[in-house]
């Protein structure tokens, strides 16, 4: 995912990538440029604009970004380099001979000057009424360049109408500058495919296929492209007005869960740099702002773990003992922009999708029905919010199947922006509230659902509690620190073999009911294997179809962001490589920092299996309430 | 469309396809065989095309969206072009596009009721000396005045 190198860019695209040299000490590796009368020598490749960075040297950009290819449409990176006649764009300038580059002269700045003048002209809006007000990247660069008037005018009227038919994404295209960050991010990054331009010169803008609303096309809810936009031409579709009034409404008991990537990222909203969890400064931010109980969605995971653990172990024993057809590998299941994805994509492989639901759902249906009885509340009033790094976990929570509790199991789905503005409207500055610890009955979580967050992580979470389970030894003793370190990073797809030998332990209680011993897994090898990014999910999907290395797995994890929930589409913006590596680290060591890491040994998970799911996972009742179904939707729009 | 509509379709893509490759480069002569054969794309035939050319439906729409010549809704059995652009705009195209709308009842952009004519305008055709231009279907006409206009409108009728 990281290296770019196997998009499928656009033709048009392919001769301004120039392959860097792997060893830049060979003749011709190094280019010498002078920029502003700097010397640097730069690898051959290296576009302007990144010569520019290492020279310390800011260029304004908008259709720049980190984690796409090139395009080249904007034209406010525009630069002067000697020799040539026009202003040259940094961003998609491959310097390959010695060059000299004025990155401030008159003849660029009015040009920059004259793109913003020529973008502000079309755009409607008014930054104090709109939600990227202040952190907007074009409201940015107009400062930046003092834009005071509207030189080429200004339209006053929308242009376009807005598509809120999603329940994630908004689409406002009178606010769009043509940047095509979207486009590319659904296109190339994701392989998604929802929007492109469309029609030609002044008509054009951004839509879907036959112009049909964003709720009626292939569109996964990642919201990716939100996180790229740099306007607020495309933003989510924010619930914190009804949260308020459930807040302010005294009948209602609002409970609020939430899930370990916002923790991670949220410090970020508030002038933090990434990487500090706020777990629990959160936790008591959340209650002062009005929240009745703060729950750990880890918990969740934990049960996640337990319930998709056994539901891959009563796959397997079926397919090797009892030669029963079953769908194999499993599918994880808990990344709702990925369930929509396969549904659309390759419904024929809903089988291998896990039945059991997302933390979030499966959260949602315990809070209305365990939690509403041990409180002694009337479910129907209460109201339970999930704070998400995720835009298509609105879309996940308005599902139709999603009310197993008799109600919405989850009536709203949050994201990090979201929740950072509520805080912030209730006059709370979250680095300095003191930490305080989450709500039981639920309690304390351990670190495998913690690391749910990052790509690998479920994959690792289940693997410290399934070795355990088979081999009957410490995940420690066969794992340094229980730390798996083949499923970490961000490689776009990870793949890893564990033998399992002949010395198998005895069957944990839980698991009695469902196998009579392990000596039927002696000698096996599980295979399993990781991918996030949706592009990632169809090399694999792909590849399973074609009957090649990833159809013998058992069992594969699918996070349809690139980096998995930490690099989700309701999480800050900016969100860049580096930034997800920052959130990952945040999550790793939270996780080493905790006693309990394993999601079976969580006292709370084997309590509710003892008072609650008294008939073990994958029973009558954990169907009923912690599983779910899929939709064939195909790929076909009418 | 029906199933049996649906079928005949896709043989006939797959065909286009494989006469003209299943690279990206392939899709502008795919598209305009299609509108050659039916007069417009069909939105199954774009998604088909997709299918085929492993490209996004969206992205055969915004192709389609592009070019005037192409078009993703059913169209009149002649599909009048007038040139819109300035040296025809010049040579007096104003006065023949209301001649036009008036003799077959619509305007710019409709279809007549019967399906015969659709109207539309393009951009430059390449006849800025003969102008005003227009194109009905794949004929090319020039240096028109309202009256030739309606007059060959009405051979057609
Ligand atoms: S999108 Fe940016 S520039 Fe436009 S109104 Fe909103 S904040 Fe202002
Ligand atoms: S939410 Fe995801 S799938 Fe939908 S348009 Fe945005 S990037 Fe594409
Ligand atoms: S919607 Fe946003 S990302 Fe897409 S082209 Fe417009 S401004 Fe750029
Ligand atoms: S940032 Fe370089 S052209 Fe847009
Ligand atoms: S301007 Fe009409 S043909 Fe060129």
């Amino acid at each position: 995912m990281e290296s770019k190198g196997d998009f499928r860019a656009p033709v048009s695209q392919t001769p301004h990538t120039i392959e860097k040299p792997k060893d830049t000490s060979t003749i011709g590796g190094m280019i010498s440029v002078e920029i502003n009368e700097k010397k640097i020598s730069v690898p051959l490749g290296t576009t302007i604009l990144e010569a520019c960075k290492m020279a310390g040297i800011t260029i304004p950009t908008l259709c720049h970004h980190e984690d796409l290819c090139v395009a080249g449409v904007c034209r406010i990176c525009v630069v002067e380099v000697q020799g040539m006649r026009t202003l040259q764009a940094s961003c998609a300038f491959p310097i390959t001979s010695p060059i000299k580059i004025r990155t401030s002269t008159p003849m660029v700045r009015k040009a920059r000057k004259h793109v913003l003048e020529l973008l502000l002209s079309e755009h409607y809006g008014e930054c104090y009424a709109c939600f990227r007000n202040g952190k907007c990247e074009l409201q940015f660069l107009a400062k930046e360049y003092g834009i005071d008037q509207y030189t080429f005018g200004h339209v006053t009227e929308p242009q376009f109408e807005i598509d809120n038919s999603s329940y994630s994404v908004i689409r406002e295209m009178s606010k769009c500058v043509l940047c095509k960050r979207c486009v590319r991010t659904c296109i190339d990054l994701q392989e998604v495919g929802v929007l492109e331009a469309i029609d030609r010169g002044d008509k054009t803008h951004i839509g879907t296929f036959l112009e049909k609303p964003l709720a009626d096309v292939i569109c996964i809810n990642c919201g990716q492209c939100i996180n790229r936009c740099p306007t607020a031409a495309l933003r989510a579709n924010d619930p914190s007005d009804e949260i308020w009034a459930a807040i302010d409404d005294p009948k209602k008991h609002v409970v609020i869960q939430t899930a370990p990537s916002p923790r991670a990222a949220i410090g970020e909203e508030f002038g933090l740099g990434a990487g500090h969890s706020m777990t629990r400064e959160l936790n008591t931010a959340l209650r002062r702002i009005g929240f009745d109980k703060v729950f750990d969605t880890n918990f969740t995971a934990d049960l996640t773990i337990i319930e998709e653990g056994t539901e891959l172990i009563q796959r397997l024993y079926k397919a090797l003992v009892k030669k029963e057809q079953v769908a194999l590998p499993q599918f994880t299941s808990c990344s709702p922009g990925w369930v929509k994805f396969i549904e659309h994509y390759y419904p024929e492989y809903l089988d291998n999708l896990s039945s059991a639901k997302s933390p979030q759902q499966m959260f949602g249906a315990l809070i209305k029905t365990f939690y509403a009885a041990k409180a002694g509340i009337d479910p129907a009033d209460i109201v339970s919010v999930a704070v998400m790094p995720c835009s298509a976990k609105k879309f996940e929570c308005n599902r139709p199947e999603m009310n197993d509790s008799g109600y919405k199991d989850v009536d709203f789905g949050l994201t990090t922006r979201e929740l950072a503005r509520m805080i912030k409207e209730a006059g709370i500055n979250l680095p300095e509230m003191p930490k305080s610890n989450f709500d039981s009955p639920f309690g304390e979580a351990s670190g495998a659902g913690l690391i749910f967050g990052a790509t690998g992580g479920v994959m690792e979470a289940a693997i410290r509690s399934v070795v355990e389970f088979v081999l009957g030894k410490k995940a420690e003793d066969i794992f340094e620190k229980a730390n798996i370190i083949p499923l970490r990073g961000f490689d776009g797809i990870k793949y890893m073999e564990i033998p399992i030998g002949d010395m198998v332990g005895p069957v944990p209680k839980l698991l009695q009911s469902l196998v009579p011993n392990w000596d039927w897994l002696k000698g096996a090898t599980l295979k399993v294997a990781v991918a996030h990014g949706t592009a990632n999910a169809k090399k694999i999907m792909d590849d399973i179809k074609a009957g090649g290395k990833f159809s013998e797995c058992h069992f594969i994890e699918f996070m349809a962001c690139p980096g998995g929930c930490i690099g989700g589409g309701g999480q800050p913006i900016p969100t860049t490589p580096e930034i997800r590596r920052l959130r990952a680290q945040a999550i790793y060591s939270e996780d080493e920092s905790l006693e309990l890491r394993k999601s079976h040994e969580n006292p709370h998970v084997v309590k509710i299996y003892q008072e609650f799911l008294t008939e073990g996972p994958c029973s009558h009742l954990s169907h009923k309430l912690l599983h779910t179904h899929y939709v064939k939707r195909g790929r076909y729009i009418a | 469309m029906l199933v049996m509509e649906k079928n005949a379709m896709t043989e006939e893509i797959e065909l286009l396809v494989s006469k003209y490759g299943q690279s990206r480069s392939s899709l502008i002569p795919i598209l305009q065989d299609i509108q050659r054969k039916h007069k417009y794309i069909p939105d199954f035939a774009q998604q088909e095309v997709a299918r085929l050319l492993d490209i996004h439906p969206v992205e055969v729409f915004s192709v389609i969206s592009f070019y005037s010549f192409l078009n993703s809704s059913p169209q009149g059995k002649y599909i009048v072009r007038l040139c819109q652009t300035i040296s025809c705009d010049m040579q007096g195209k104003a006065a023949v596009a209301k001649a036009i709308e008036r003799e077959l009842g619509i305007k710019f952009g409709e279809t007549s009721r019967d399906n015969k004519f659709t109207l539309e305008f393009a951009n430059c055709v390449g006849m800025c000396d003969q102008g005003p231009a227009m194109i009905v279907n794949e004929r090319v006409y020039s240096k028109l005045t309202p009256e030739k206009a309606v007059q060959i409108l009405n051979e057609l009728k």
